[in-house]
């Protein structure tokens, strides 16, 4: 398998108006191969939106890549003070579809003008009736219907504005489609019209590869092939998507999981606690493990030392804990602190609280 | 379900129907451009009971929340609240009735003015009681059934709240009216999973400590399951199944319910290895 993209040692912040820096991706690695659906979960405020702009090359003011290389088939791309990114990389190479994308159609405009200004956009002496040609049989390859390209956006539902702008941003062919939450606004079937035309894409090969970034956990397993949990701006863990749902390594991962909901007889009864707290303020991100103030399985050195990475660049985990019990995934339920009272267990019905139905890991 | 279940979330029927509506329907635009949002929909609503209306977007479960809420003049059927028809009221018998019903809305980002402290925001709803001597006190009591100290919040601007702290804020400032029924239109659908939980887990609270009744609206299903009593589906405007939530989410019996749960992404791809029930969901 080729590597698409590989991405080193991404740091970025954003500058406050008073100077102080908000470093949202802190020393971030990833890397996609051909064919493939990267994942990003985590919760809001944890870098994940700024991940995907910095590797869509989509920076602006306030925020600054500090360091960083981004490698796209070969090609290299250093980032730092002086980085000049070559804008002919925007659409054609790399292309975001960004987070609300499906209201940003111009309201008077109809989608067939808006695809001629993005082809455009690229080529100065492109044609206008080349354009749409190229659009219509992007179209008719995805099973969308061609009226769409004559109506206004106030003409088309959510779901189905939605499934254009993601056709429109893959219209140059890039090798790299980065979509941010592109599904959180839908209802479950367009959710999951919206799923089976991305995996269309990359069948079609319209696309190499695809880092989907979304804090719904169920929507992630159903399109990614691995998933990486991002927790104040790092990169917690990373796993097949399969795995990382099945047994979680880190406890953030793991307390994302057990705050899914999902219409299965158990949820009727038990009561779900989510995760305490809130993600730290990146101002001021507080010492060792970042996420030791939330987390359950919090020991001393926790609160004082950076969590070694325990595992390979394939399946690792950033936590004190996983690296001390190796192989084992996270009890879901240990995964976070109980903030309620303490007498009454959470699992009233008395199943495991746990999501996997083996590897539970201690005490059981 | 199985007697462990029913008897862990206790049955509560018997309460009295606070809502009971015959063939709503709104219709919108005129001459051959009508579209029926709603179609002659029956239901009640059940004192206590957290009901639960599902479907996709553009089905109508948003219409149907502001006809219950009087946002929208109701284009044919009666609506009664207590006994009392409600389905078209005005002026200052409106604005008592939305001292009994009160609404949190979907999206908690556009709902507050940003210039205002949560403070100004929460005093400017006292005016809906005239007499607000008790405001102070309604305040606090309302944002400690939602998890807040009041001092922690109220000189706070709205960008200084995570989104799932400004829907608790919408949520104390419904309550601050003591209402009897609170409508929750998609007011989770913008939050991530873990907050979205602690707010269901609000909604949960005020129906088990307060009695309160609550019409939730969603089209996650995940969500319906979680707190619903009962459920009602709602398909191009017309009610196409209701029923208590275990009936309608785990034996649904419409084509239209069986689809909303099929295309609900599954977080495991193995049967639940729960004891009960799991094989009706594998088989949907």
């Amino acid at each position: 398998m080729t590597r698409l993209l590989d991405a080193r040692n991404l740091r970025a912040a954003y500058r406050t108006q008073d100077g102080r820096l908000v470093r949202a991706v802190d020393d971030v690695s990833v890397h996609v191969d051909e064919g493939e659906v990267l994942g990003v979960a985590g919760e809001s405020g944890c870098g994940k939106s700024t991940l995907g702009a910095i590797l869509s090359l989509n920076v602006r003011s306030p925020l600054q890549v500090e360091s960083g290389t981004l490698d796209i088939e070969g090609k290299r791309q250093d980032f730092g003070a002086s980085a000049k990114i070559p804008r002919t990389w925007r659409g054609s190479v790399v292309s975001l579809l960004p987070q609300g994308a499906m209201n940003s159609i111009s309201p008077t405009m109809r989608v067939r003008d808006l695809c001629f200004d993005v082809v455009r956009a690229h080529d100065r002496r492109a044609r206008r009736s080349d354009a749409l040609d190229r659009v219509r049989d992007r179209i008719a390859d995805l099973g969308l219907p061609p009226r769409v390209l004559d109506a206004y956006p106030h003409q088309l539902s959510g779901g189905m504005k939605q499934r254009v702008v993601t056709v429109i941003s893959t219209l140059l062919n890039p090798r790299l489609l980065i979509a941010d939450e592109p599904t959180s606004a839908l209802d479950v079937s367009s959710q999951r019209a919206l799923i089976e035309m991305l995996k269309e894409m990359l069948e079609q090969k319209i696309m190499a590869g695809v880092i989907f970034v979304t804090h719904d956990l169920p929507v992630l397993r159903t399109v990614s092939d691995r998933i990486a949990v991002m927790y104040a701006g790092k990169i917690v863990e990373v796993a097949d998507a399969g795995d990382l749902v099945d047994r979680p390594r880190h406890p953030y991962s793991a307390a994302l999981l057990s705050s899914v909901l999902v219409p299965e007889p158990r949820y009727r009864t038990m009561r779900v606690k989510g995760i305490p707290g809130a993600p730290p303020n990146l101002l001021d991100p507080p010492p060792g493990c970042r996420f030791h103030p939330r987390c359950g399985l919090a020991m001393p050195q926790c609160h004082t030392d950076e969590p070694p990475t325990d595992g390979t660049e394939l399946r690792y985990s950033a936590c004190h804990w996983s690296a001390q019990h190796p192989g084992e995934s996270v009890p879901v339920e240990a995964a976070t602190r109980d903030e309620l009272d303490g007498g009454e267990p959470l699992d009233r019905a008395g199943e495991p609280v746990a999501l996997a139905g083996d590897g539970t890991g201690v005490g059981r | 379900m199985t007697a462990a279940q029913t008897s862990t979330r206790p049955q509560r029927s018997g309460g009295k129907e606070l809502f009971v509506a015959q063939q709503l329907t709104k219709t919108f635009g005129r001459g051959r451009r009508t579209v029926d949002a709603v179609k002659a929909v029956d239901f009640t609503v059940v004192e206590g009971d957290i009901t639960t209306i599902v479907g996709e977007s553009g089905s109508g479960k948003s219409t149907l929340a502001r006809m219950v809420l009087g946002l929208l003049p109701i284009t044919s059927g009666t609506l009664t609240f207590e006994g009392r028809d409600v389905t078209h009221l005005r002026g200052a018998a409106r604005r008592a009735y939305w001292r009994d019903v009160q609404a949190v809305f979907q999206d908690p980002f556009a709902a507050f003015n940003q210039f205002f402290t949560v403070r100004r925001l929460l005093e400017r709803s006292l005016r809906l009681l005239g007499d607000a001597r008790d405001g102070r006190q309604r305040m606090e009591e309302a944002l400690a059934h939602v998890g807040f100290a009041a001092a922690d919040v109220l000189d706070r601007y709205p960008h200084e709240l995570s989104g799932g702290q400004r829907q608790r804020v919408m949520i104390a400032r419904a309550l601050m009216m003591r209402p009897k029924v609170l409508v929750a239109d998609e007011a989770t659908s913008m939050l991530d999973a873990s907050l979205r939980v602690n707010v269901l887990n609000v909604l949960t609270d005020l129906r088990d400590e307060l009695d309160m009744t609550i019409l939730f609206i969603t089209h996650d299903i995940g969500q319906a399951c979680y707190i619903a009593d009962r459920v009602m589906v709602l398909e191009h405007g017309v009610l196409v199944e209701q029923g208590p939530a275990e009936d309608v989410i785990f034996r649904p019996q419409q084509e239209y319910t069986q689809r909303l749960l099929a295309d609900v992404p599954k977080l495991h791809q193995l049967p639940d290895p729960g004891p009960a029930g799991s094989a009706a969901v594998a088989s949907t």
